[in-house]
């Protein structure tokens, strides 16, 4: 019996759903006219964006919330460029999501059509892989290959670019049961003997660091994190991805690493002898200069891409692997040795004892307070950042407790990021407070984004740390350039309350710090999507700051 | 130093742009780069010479394994392996040295594989040390025109590079 055909756009839809997904962010244009009249009919639930790059972003935002792999699509041209940040942005901290762009007809492919663009050849650096629909019978075997792709080994974007002819073209549907990539096969499980060498080094050392990021996160290990630390009695530094890998408020938790990380976190990686450092990259901005990166320690590290290993600095001991799988297999050859660790136990806590991360506590509006506000008040909250000051402050004063709570864009530092992102978060998280802790120049790269939350009802809290600058570019030309404030000041440029009451959202200013509690409860209550303005201080500093080229226990306090 | 790989790809539209944009976009560099289809017709195998030290090899053989498309690379150490490269060089002559171009090329043991009037095409296989030597005999009539495959190589013995990558 001849199977009825189907077009290539319904054959998209079917293998979306194949692939369990319940929600697209999109923007439709002439090249997806096929697929948006099949997602008509469909049972996928589409929102609608104002800016492709907010697709991409909020895709990013529900995929690190939910560890599903978030869905964009555009159309063919600047609907596809548009996507180009998101996608580089989830490239950079491996988020698993699929993008998905219209293309000029397969006859017109490289004329110069109206609204071509070689969006495959564009997105070859900051995709993991990428695909253009020869063939509409293809479909189904490449969605089945991206969304694999995508959400396994180390995660990462992948794009499909699926040309208007194809989307029209019937074909016979059959969703394939699984895959077969000859050029493909991450590794899992790590060598038993490296686990072995590593687990005695780890019994050896009377210093010893856990170093986590991200991959802690993305392999669900957090619970094998805690068992570790807690079997070792060694402390745990967080990276900025791995926020939330560890609770913050654990007596080992060092907090975060790094250019503002916390001293005692820095200065225990200088002293260390053995760093453990797992799903983590060696960042500069957390390594500082290389050449004096815990010059005392051996390294061991963990990660499921055998690239990051060795990239940046040299390692002892080197196992590839899923970071939950490999740290299971560790604890079996990991027995208590609290005595090793006593003293340097004892010597952690005299340093967080005399260097607290803290901020001047006077009378006035300071973001820092704004933000342990937030996590007094909404201690639950899934907090989202942008980029710079409100990223560093939210990373350095809320209080996380679970993984999946904290996110950010780290590795891209795209501003703009946090709102669509949030949108992404609340969608798949529609349970969770969520929060995104902005400054007034990130948040305006993307608050046309208010129609979008507004009339889908996503009811995100924006909490604008406003100091009328960019901040973090002016704390560096205060630093650096002899308070030289050269474009970074943003006075007076818009009024965010009114900005909030002309898209129909809940727009509320704090100036005072005793305002702060009662806007952040009203948003919560209200239920809408809501803009809190907090004016505060102007020329506040992220402290403590290791410059730029120094190494990381050469940090410095900032007032 | 120069390393010479070998490395299995999806015989597919737009793998070499996925492999070279690697290259440039990671600041290695490659000093020749040739492609062929293998015995297995779904299969390409790359022939690709790079430079840089052990940890920068390390480093393009890790990043080159990341793309999808890769199937399989290896290292191929000059001493472990042949390696042949094939020049056709167009040298100009006339009746007083069109003899001392043939004499030069029996010597190299390289072949004449068109004759005109005023030049002559001078097919060479060998080495890359052997195809320079040529070269540079030949630079004295004048070369008019010189295109070289870049080099494959293939290991010695039994040893063979797999097509399908051990899981």
């Amino acid at each position: 019996m001849a199977k009825t055909k189907i077009s290539g756009a319904k054959a998209v839809i079917e293998s979306l759903a194949q692939e369990g997904v319940d929600v697209i962010f999109g923007y439709p244009g002439g090249q997806v006219l096929p697929l948006y009249d099949e997602l008509y009919d469909a049972d996928i639930r589409h929102i609608l964006v104002r800016h492709e790059q907010a697709a991409a972003h909020a895709a990013d935002g529900y995929a690190r919330a939910t560890g599903k792999v978030g869905v964009c699509l555009a159309t063919s041209g600047p609907g596809a460029t548009n996507l180009v940040t998101g996608i580089a942005t989830a490239y950079m901290d491996s988020v698993p999501i699929v993008a998905l762009t219209g293309q000029v007809p397969r006859s017109l492919i490289g004329n110069d059509a109206f609204q071509e663009a070689n969006i495959t050849g564009i997105t070859l650096p900051i995709t993991k892989h990428n695909y253009l629909v020869q063939d509409a019978k293809d479909i189904p075997g490449i969605f089945k290959e991206a969304f694999y792709i995508a959400r396994t080994g180390r995660p990462g974007p992948v794009l499909i670019d699926i040309p208007k002819d194809t989307q029209v073209e019937p074909i016979e549907f059959e969703y394939p049961q699984e895959v077969k990539l000859r050029g493909y096969k991450p590794t899992y499980v790590g060598n038993e003997q490296q686990i072995k060498k590593a687990a005695s080094l780890i019994l050896h050392a009377e210093k010893p660091v856990l170093y986590v990021g991200g991959g802690i996160i993305f392999s669900d290990a957090c619970e094998e994190l805690l068992g570790l630390a807690e079997g070792i009695m060694a402390p745990v530094t967080t990276t900025l991805m791995g926020m939330g890998a560890f609770p913050s408020n654990h007596p080992l938790s060092l907090g975060m690493l790094g250019m503002h990380g916390t001293r005692y976190a820095n200065y225990a990686i200088q002293e260390s002898d053995l760093i453990v450092a797992i799903g983590v990259r060696f960042d500069d901005r957390v390594t500082g200069k290389i050449s004096a990166f815990a010059p005392n320690a051996k390294i061991i590290h963990i990660d499921i891409d055998p690239a990051e290993i060795g990239k940046n600095v040299r390692v002892d001991i080197p196992i590839v692997g899923d970071a939950k799988n490999v740290l299971k297999n560790l604890l079996k050859y990991v027995k208590q040795e609290q005595s090793r660790t006593e003293a340097w136990n004892k010597k952690i806590a005299a340093w967080k004892k005399e260097y607290p991360l803290t901020y001047k506590k006077d009378n006035f509006l300071r973001p820092q307070f704004v933000v342990e506000q937030i996590s007094e008040v909404c201690p639950d909250a899934i907090i989202v950042t942008e980029v710079g000051q409100n990223q560093m402050w939210a990373a350095q004063f809320f209080n996380y407790r679970n993984p999946r709570t904290f996110i950010s864009s780290g590795g891209l530092g795209t501003m703009g990021y946090g709102f669509p992102a949030a949108m992404g978060v609340k969608v798949g998280k529609p349970e969770s407070t969520v929060i995104d802790v902005a400054g007034d120049g990130s948040f305006q790269m993307n608050s046309q984004e208010l129609a979008t939350v507004v009339q889908n009802d996503i009811p995100v809290i924006v909490a604008i740390l406003n100091n009328g600058f960019l901040g973090m570019v002016r704390q560096w030309q205060e630093l650096f350039f002899n308070r030289r404030y050269s474009q970074t000041c943003l006075t007076d440029s818009v009024d965010f309350v009114k900005l909030a009451e002309a898209y129909g959202a809940l727009g509320l200013r704090a100036t005072k710090k005793g305002d702060v509690k009662d806007i952040i409860k009203e948003a919560v209550k209200s239920e809408r999507p809501a803009i809190l303005d907090f004016v505060v201080e102007r020329e506040e500093n992220v402290s403590p700051m290791v410059p730029a080229g120094a190494a990381i226990n050469e940090i410095l306090d900032l007032e | 130093m120069k390393r010479t790989l070998a490395v299995l790809v999806e015989n597919k539209p737009g793998v070499l742009a996925r492999v070279a944009g690697l290259f440039s976009r990671r600041g290695f560099n490659i000093e020749s780069l040739a492609v062929g289809v293998t015995e297995n017709p779904d299969t390409s195998r790359m022939t690709i010479v790079v430079s840089g030290d052990d940890h920068v090899l390390e480093q393009v053989m890790k990043q080159l394994n990341k793309l999808i498309d890769v199937i399989r690379v290896s290292d191929l150490p000059a001493e472990e392996a042949v390696n042949r490269e094939l020049a056709l060089i167009k040298v100009g002559v006339d009746s007083t040295t069109r003899a001392e171009v043939m004499q030069i090329v029996d010597v190299f043991r390289a072949k004449i594989v068109d004759v005109g009037i005023k030049s002559v095409v001078v097919e060479v296989t060998g080495d890359e040390s052997k195809i320079n030597a040529m070269e540079q005999l030949l630079r004295q009539f004048g070369i008019k025109e010189m295109v070289r495959t870049g080099k494959i190589a293939m290991n010695r013995g039994a040893k063979v590079v797999q097509t399908e990558k051990k899981a």
